[in-house]
């Protein structure tokens, strides 16, 4: 008797239970769905309630949207866009080679202290906030800058370019050199059984096998650069033109995000258009993460023959 | 004779530009290490070669207050990712079947770990201040910050149950349990290290996280610590009162410097942003250390 009342305590508690864990599968997907919706519902006022055109949003240079729910401004933001392309891919360009070189190293030339010291070293930097990055930025860069090339102020891409590529370093580092690990170490063994040196196996062998893994570390660290916002902010110098030069300040989507949303009316003309701009950083966010499942299914297809 | 020569000529190249390249790839690898540990030792230093202790005062001249903001903060946020992410993490691992609804969750949490946290703190502060009607409060930085590491501690309990062996499961159902008890008394007790671990790790993310929070958790903080009714917007605990955190004090300092020593304290903000962390990924090292020990009966 007992027994059976027993076990039928168990199977209720079991269907409970059932139920409150698909609870917690549903609301990751119900939290998704209404980040995209919100993002959508805000961020297409600036095409739907105020009539711009997407052409106009991506493509002009003439940003001066209204702060009141009138509207009738103008919402060109091809300069913040182009702020954050160029700061992104310097900043790539910079700490890619770099990034290739130390994962080389410590997963190829010395595993040992690889594993011992730049292992634990570049876990550590992975973790240090953006703003730390921004403020050493702030303080040791930006001075420097106008100290060696005697200009006004020190606040440009290239401080900017130069924080982001610090920042991607150890992100990039860490996703290469897993790439590279996973190479089965048979692989290697054959190009050393032909005759090959460590070089001619690194760079014939092992890079190619690891392509796709290290096609994702860029693009993981390019997309970790396109959405940071603070520490670009303290160093790009906010200035709304496009640079003249790698020393000339400018800004980017981010950077104008954080520092005019704060101000702006709920619910205005210039409000709506930072939504906007947030939803595009959305859909390049989207657009990085369908460039990764290309690639790695491109590198499986590879590896299968 | 003359193939020879040839061969012997590629090898000797060959041979050569590997002791280039390895010699190039010691260099490059000392050089980061150097510029690593320079930054590392510099952020120290600046914050705490002249430190002296007012400068951590729970008021306005020091960052005590904001210290306990970032780590009341953490403890909030991770008081509603935890159960919600290892929820998701259990659903993923024991309970999906493969098929659409699985395909869509796994969509979801990539989405939501890529997404920019400067887009995750507009969408806290629209959904949680604007249309509450709320002043800028801890509990809304907690909750966008949590939406941050979701997807972190999901994935982690997933991989911590889809590690274990398979006999655990195979047991316990062969002695009569039902799922959830299998569950609740064999797989989730072998694998909370792991879970642990990821939870640390989320934490240690959170610490220093400051766009998603300048537009919810906001930019200024008052307390008084002889407040005893919690629900007065002075009071330490209330967590509906704006707080700042060591990581937006940073952010602030940079033109708002309203403070003599607004750079000191956002320096000395910045060195012990870099201890916490290290701290935390010392302790996440510790416990995936044991865990491996452990599983190897040690």
């Amino acid at each position: 008797m007992t027994v059976t009342k027993q076990t039928a305590h168990n199977i209720r508690q079991d269907k409970i239970w059932k139920y409150v864990i698909y609870m917690g599968g549903v609301m990751m997907i119900v939290l998704t769905l209404s980040v995209a919706l919100f993002l959508l519902y805000r961020g297409l006022g600036t095409f739907t309630t105020y009539n711009h055109s997407i052409f106009e949003f991506l493509f002009s240079t003439y940003w001066a949207p209204n702060d009141t729910t009138v509207g009738g401004g103008k919402v060109g933001a091809a300069v913040f866009i182009f702020g954050s392309i160029v700061t992104c891919f310097f900043a790539l360009g910079i700490s890619l080679p770099f990034s290739l070189a130390v994962a080389i190293f410590i997963t190829e030339v010395s595993p040992k202290w690889g594993k011992r010291i730049f292992q634990p070293a570049i876990e550590v930097f992975v973790g240090i906030p953006s703003v730390v990055y921004g403020w050493l930025g702030l303080t040791i860069l930006v001075p420097g800058i106008k100290e060696l090339f005697q200009m006004p102020t020190g606040f440009s891409v290239l401080a900017a370019a130069l924080v982001l590529g610090l920042m991607i370093f150890p992100t990039m580092t860490s996703i290469i050199s897993d790439a590279l690990r996973s190479v089965p170490a048979s692989y290697r063994k054959a190009s050393y059984a032909l005759g090959a040196t460590r070089w001619q196996t690194i760079s014939q062998v092992v890079l190619g096998a690891a392509k796709s893994g290290i096609l994702t570390g860029i693009i993981l660290g390019l997309a970790r650069a396109f959405g940071e916002a603070l520490a670009v902010a303290m160093v790009i110098g906010k200035v709304k033109a496009f640079p003249t030069s790698l020393l000339s300040p400018t800004t980017n989507i981010t950077s104008l995000i954080a520092s005019d949303m704060g101000g702006a009316m709920d619910g205005g003309e210039y409000n709506i258009a930072l939504w906007s701009l947030a939803l595009l950083l959305f859909f390049i966010t989207l657009f990085f993460i369908f460039l990764i499942h290309y690639v790695s299914k491109r590198g499986a297809v590879q590896h299968d023959g | 004779m003359m193939d020879n020569i040839v061969n012997k000529n590629a090898l000797k190249r060959a041979k050569a530009t590997n002791s280039f390249m390895t010699i190039f790839f010691y260099i490059i690898a000392g050089i980061f290490l150097f510029l690593l540990l320079t930054i590392f030792i510099y952020i120290l230093y600046a914050g705490f070669h002249n430190f002296s202790l007012p400068l951590l005062a729970f008021n306005h001249s020091g960052i005590g207050n904001q210290l306990f903001n970032t780590i009341y903060l953490v403890v909030l946020a991770l008081l509603f990712s935890t159960p919600v992410g290892m929820l998701a993490g259990i659903y993923m691992a024991e309970y999906a079947k493969p098929g659409k609804l699985l395909t869509i969750l796994r969509m979801c949490i990539e989405t939501l770990s890529s997404l920019p946290s400067i887009v995750v703190g507009l969408f806290g502060y629209l959904v949680f201040i604007v249309m509450t009607g709320m002043q800028w409060n801890l509990l809304a930085g907690a909750l966008a910050v949590s939406i941050l590491n979701l997807p972190l501690i999901a994935s982690t309990t997933e991989d911590a149950l889809r590690t274990l062996p398979i006999g655990y499961k195979q047991g316990s159902y062969g002695l009569g349990a039902t799922k959830w008890q299998t569950i609740w008394h064999i797989l989730l007790p072998a694998a909370i290290p792991q879970i642990m671990t990821g939870v640390i790790l989320a934490a240690g993310r959170t610490l220093g996280e400051a766009a998603a929070l300048m537009f919810t958790a906001g930019m200024s903080t008052d307390i008084s610590w002889k407040s005893t009714d919690i629900t007065s917007p002075t009071n330490p605990w209330n967590p509906i009162r704006s707080g700042e955190t060591l990581a937006l004090y940073i952010w602030g300092a940079r033109t708002e410097a309203l403070n003599m020593n607004a750079e000191q304290m956002a320096n000395l903000s910045a060195a012990i942003l870099l201890l916490l962390i290290l701290v935390f990924n010392l302790s996440a090292r510790l416990i995936s250390k044991y865990l491996v020990n452990y599983s190897q009966g040690k």
